[in-house]
């Protein structure tokens, strides 16, 4: 491809006229958008939401930005989702309606924006919104740091979302393996995309990452040890961890993918002493660990959920502890899993199988540990206990799969089947998905001082677990049958009759995600109910429920004193729930800051200018961030001051929420 | 509705296959099902609305118990050590199959998308047909002309990669006469869905018959027929060649080839060999 001094690759034929879905798309994507800046526009709302929100360094809106990011991201993969199963169940014998390249560029972008961008934002949006508030903290150990990885990732996102109207996306699938995903044989701009994209999120990943383990080490209420932390912040701690240790395996992999495509190296390449094998090995030595990444946030939100709803103790914190920790290690040990089929040694391929089982064991022995929560409890079934009574029963399915995965000679036959996909979907929908919806309507209240409707939020679990069985169930029966993965089309009739039921529960999915819209709009408007600014709605454990809703900028006027595991609760029992003094000290918090979407903006600016080629662009990019750090190093006042007064209001309107609840439930 | 799969075999390997496959599910549900019919129990029980049920809600640990949790998994699992161990080895996809005779050597290379199927012995080729004697083992030599492809025949066992400028290997057996599916499971590209040949189990006189036509076939397939045979094609016909130019296999191969001096030390863990 030729290519200009100013505009790079870029021309008008990246426009996509190539297929009238994909224009289709795309409108869809720039409609939405200018639909949005257009609102906004009109209601005049751009100062509020730079002021109180693009700018802000408070860790619980960066949160909301990270969950809101997430949710949009989650509709984007799941219409992927939606047009692959449609493809599938019609394209027996048929072309169906997408063209292979489209149907490539479908399920590349569903499984990197569903891992990439629903998955770890929604994580490190309740991550950042819960851990300060369940450590006893005012903030995070670097606030400035978690804007930049907000708006990093957003960027990244941003990037996925522009290949849809300009240019292409990879059709590498979310692994990207080369030598497919080489010049020789990926030539457009698709892979770059790719590339650009996780490199830009996975360096917001890890400066989050940096804040939330130091936050958790270095920031913990007076009198809190890390043994009467609660579980969810340990699971976001070993999380955190794994980030730091995995994400730089994607930083290399993608990193030598882009030396091969852009300056001609040969580290994946057939030719010139290249191993594409070294590729698969590095990937996964990141890949593996983020499954674990995605995952144990999750079980902490599990772990926090069940105990409230069965308004009884967490069974076994020490073991889950211990799992847990055991797990994060263990799943550096693993990786070759992926690749058993590359034809290692037995030796090698019997030990990562046995090495992998040993996960089964800490997994197996917290779905005990959960069971026996419940066990002489007493379980009230509100949605985010629906959620987590679903995960137990439809993980272990998962779990077992997964053990016979691990088993060498299973996994040739399995490997790079449907199995494997229905096996992963097993995995991360109830285990991650459905701990991150029970998070959602957990924590909501918490954000905003009012609960999502129960009635609407019943019926999105019904059709979404109803609808999960009936999408991926068909997939491991399409595996035994020898249905390989990512086919746009088959010519074996009877397989397409597991297609169509597949297809019937993507739609059920759909319900259930239409439901969750709704349940949203109902539950703003009917929040006059459901309005529980005391802070407690649910008969909460941890202390993130011991200060208002929404909580303060500060979080705690007055830092708890903590000197056993889920405080609060100990706290109720005891009979004194709230510490409420009569005099407060002024709060020091850090300022609003341009920084985090300045950051933002040049990462895809460069992002972008790197995918086209437009090396002036680039270089602005890089420029303007080495000035931005100059510029910021001269920024002498980078905090300010709650006055004790302005605290001391705060509090006492709340203290009379609080008053007001107690009297209305005696 | 499993006809011809790994719940049907029609080969050794892929018989063996299945009965790892029961054990291990036998031996995993002893752990799945009462953790299934628990949580139902549990959640019927202990519902808010019974308050007949026993309530304690400061109950929050037992050694006795927690170091019990820990008891069954972890027996199930080393049980399963031993499985994974032994079958991993005796199902190794390079151990050649126990048979009275010696096995027919195949040489499989995956193009864009199409499979071609060298058979040294006989100096015959065939493109998306792979024919074999029913009950003598096949070992499929793999590589790449292009990028990484996954060779399965579903009735027959199990897969394995072929990687370009590497060999690796296959073995496998049918013991029932059959026409079965094979295909690359590795997404490769536009043509991946149509890259699918059969497989067909025949016997010793229809294997002879096969030979004899390719024989007759009429082209020869050396390096100028092998490049246009190696341009991406979707969904291309059954070709016969009627001799195979002296180790094309290799030269395949040596055409991505690796620099000499790493071809030197590939790893000796990998069985994939880099070609010399």
């Amino acid at each position: 491809m030729n290519s200009s001094m100013l505009f790079g690759k870029l021309t008008f034929d990246a426009l996509p006229f190539y297929s009238p879905i994909a224009a289709g798309g795309a409108a869809v994507i720039v409609l939405g958008g200018a639909g949005v800046v257009g609102l906004i526009t009109w209601l005049r709302a751009w100062p509020y939401l730079w002021r109180e929100w693009f700018t802000t360094t408070d860790h619980k809106k960066i949160g909301m930005m990270y969950v809101i990011l997430a949710l949009v991201m989650l509709l984007r993969g799941f219409v992927d989702a939606l047009m692959m199963r449609a493809q599938q169940a019609i394209a027996m014998n048929a072309e169906g309606y997408l063209t292979p390249d489209h149907f490539q560029q479908v399920f590349s972008s569903h499984g990197t924006i569903m891992i990439f961008f629903m998955g770890m934002p929604f994580l490190f949006g309740i991550m950042n919104y819960i851990v300060p508030l369940q450590l006893g903290a005012r903030d995070v150990a670097f606030p400035l740091l978690n804007a930049i990885g907000l708006w990093l990732t957003a960027a990244g996102a941003a990037l996925v979302m522009a290949s849809l109207v300009i240019g292409v996306f990879s059709t590498g699938g979310w692994t990207g393996y080369p030598p497919y995903t080489e010049l020789s044989y990926s030539p457009t701009v698709g892979v770059d995309y790719w590339i650009m994209a996780l490199l830009v999120s996975g360096i917001g990943t890890t400066l989050s990452a940096i804040n939330f383990i130091v936050t958790i080490y270095k920031m913990r209420a007076p009198g809190m040890k890390l043994m009467q932390m609660p579980l969810f912040c340990w699971t976001a701690l070993c999380s955190s961890l794994l980030v730091i240790f995995a994400i730089p395996g994607l930083t290399v992999a993608g990193g030598l993918l882009a030396l091969d495509r852009y300056l001609g190296m040969h580290f994946f390449t057939n030719d010139g002493g290249g191993n594409v094998m070294n590729y698969a090995n590095i990937f996964w030595i990141f890949g593996h660990p983020e499954v674990y990444i995605l995952i144990l946030p999750a079980f902490g939100i599990f772990s926090t959920v069940i105990p409230t709803f069965s308004q009884k103790k967490l069974f076994g914190y020490n073991v889950l502890v211990y799992a847990t920790m055991c797990i994060a290690v263990l799943s550096f040990t693993v990786w070759l899993h992926h690749f058993f089929t590359m034809g290692a040694d037995a030796n090698v391929n019997a030990f990562f199988g046995i090495m992998t089982m040993v996960i089964a064991v800490p997994t197996g022995v917290k779905v005990y540990d959960w069971i026996l929560t419940m066990y002489r409890g007493r379980l009230r079934f509100d949605t985010p206990m629906l959620w987590s009574i679903a995960f137990i029963v439809t993980f272990v399915i998962g779990g077992m799969t997964g053990v016979i995965l691990s088993i060498p000679p299973l996994d040739y036959v399995f490997h790079n089947t449907l199995f494997l996909i229905a096996h992963f979907h097993n995995m991360l929908v109830p285990g991650m998905l459905f701990g991150l919806f029970a998070g959602y309507a957990y924590w909501f209240p918490k954000a905003t001082g009012f609960r999502l409707d129960e009635r609407w939020g019943r019926r999105a679990f019904v059709f979404w677990v109803v609808g999960f069985y009936l999408a991926f169930m068909p997939l491991y029966v399409l595996g035994f049958m020898g249905a390989a993965r990512r086919m746009a089309y088959y010519d074996q009739p009877e397989w397409q009759i597991y297609f169509v039921v597949a297809a019937v529960g993507a739609f059920s999915v759909l319900l259930g995600i239409g439901c969750q819209v709704i349940q949203l709009v109902v539950s703003i408007r009917n929040r006059k109910g459901t309005m529980d600014l005391a802070g407690d709605p649910w008969g909460g454990q941890t202390l993130e429920w011991s200060t208002s809703s929404p909580p303060p900028e500060y979080n705690f006027a007055v830092l708890p004193q903590v000197s056993e595991l889920d405080a609060f609760q100990v706290a109720k029992e005891a009979g004194r729930p709230y510490v409420w003094p009569t005099h407060y000290e002024p709060i020091e918090v850090p300022r609003n800051t341009a920084l985090g979407p300045i950051f933002g903006g040049l990462a895809f600016v460069l992002g972008f200018a790197v995918v086209w080629h437009i090396w002036w662009l680039a270089a602005f990019g890089i420029a303007g961030v080495i000035a931005t750090i100059i510029a910021r190093s001269f920024a002498a006042e980078t905090t300010r001051i709650i006055s004790s007064e302005e605290i001391m209001a705060t509090e006492l309107r709340w203290h009379a929420d609080v008053r007001a609840k107690q009297e209305a439930n005696s | 509705m499993f006809k011809d799969t790994m719940l049907d075999p029609a080969g050794p390997v892929s018989a063996a296959t299945r009965d790892l496959f029961f054990d291990s599910v036998g031996l995993m549900l002893i752990v799945v099902m009462p953790v299934i019919v628990l949580t139902a129990l549990v959640v019927w029980r202990y519902r808010a609305g019974n308050v007949a049920a026993r309530y304690t809600p400061h109950w929050g640990g037992s050694r006795i118990v927690e170091l019990g949790l820990w008891f069954m998994p972890v027996l199930i699992v080393v049980m399963l050590w031993f499985v994974v161990w032994n079958r991993t080895h005796a199902l190794d996809p390079y151990k050649p199959l126990a048979s009275g005779q010696p096995p027919l050597v195949v040489q499989a290379v995956a193009l864009d998308w199409q499979w071609l199927f060298i058979y040294p012995d006989e100096n015959i080729a065939s493109v998306n047909r792979l024919v074999f004697p029913v009950g003598r083992p096949v070992t499929i030599e793999l590589t790449s002309d292009s990028v990484m492809n996954s060779l399965m025949i579903p009735a027959l066992g199990g897969q394995i990669y072929a990687m370009a400028g590497m060999q690796t290997e296959l073995n496998l057996m049918a013991d029932r006469i059959g026409v079965y599916d094979g295909r690359n499971t590795m997404f490769n590209g536009d043509g991946f869905s149509a890259q699918v040949f059969t497989a067909e189990a025949v016997d010793v006189a229809a294997f002879q018959s096969f030979v004899a036509e390719a024989r007759n076939a009429g082209e020869a397939l050396d390096s100028a027929s092998f490049e246009t045979l190696a341009t991406p094609t979707i969904a291309g016909p059954v070709r016969l060649y009627s001799s195979v130019e002296n180790n094309l296999f290799h030269t395949i191969m040596a055409s991505h080839g690796s620099m000499p001096h790493v071809a030197a030390d590939a790893s000796s863990t990998m069985h994939a060999e880099h070609n010399p």
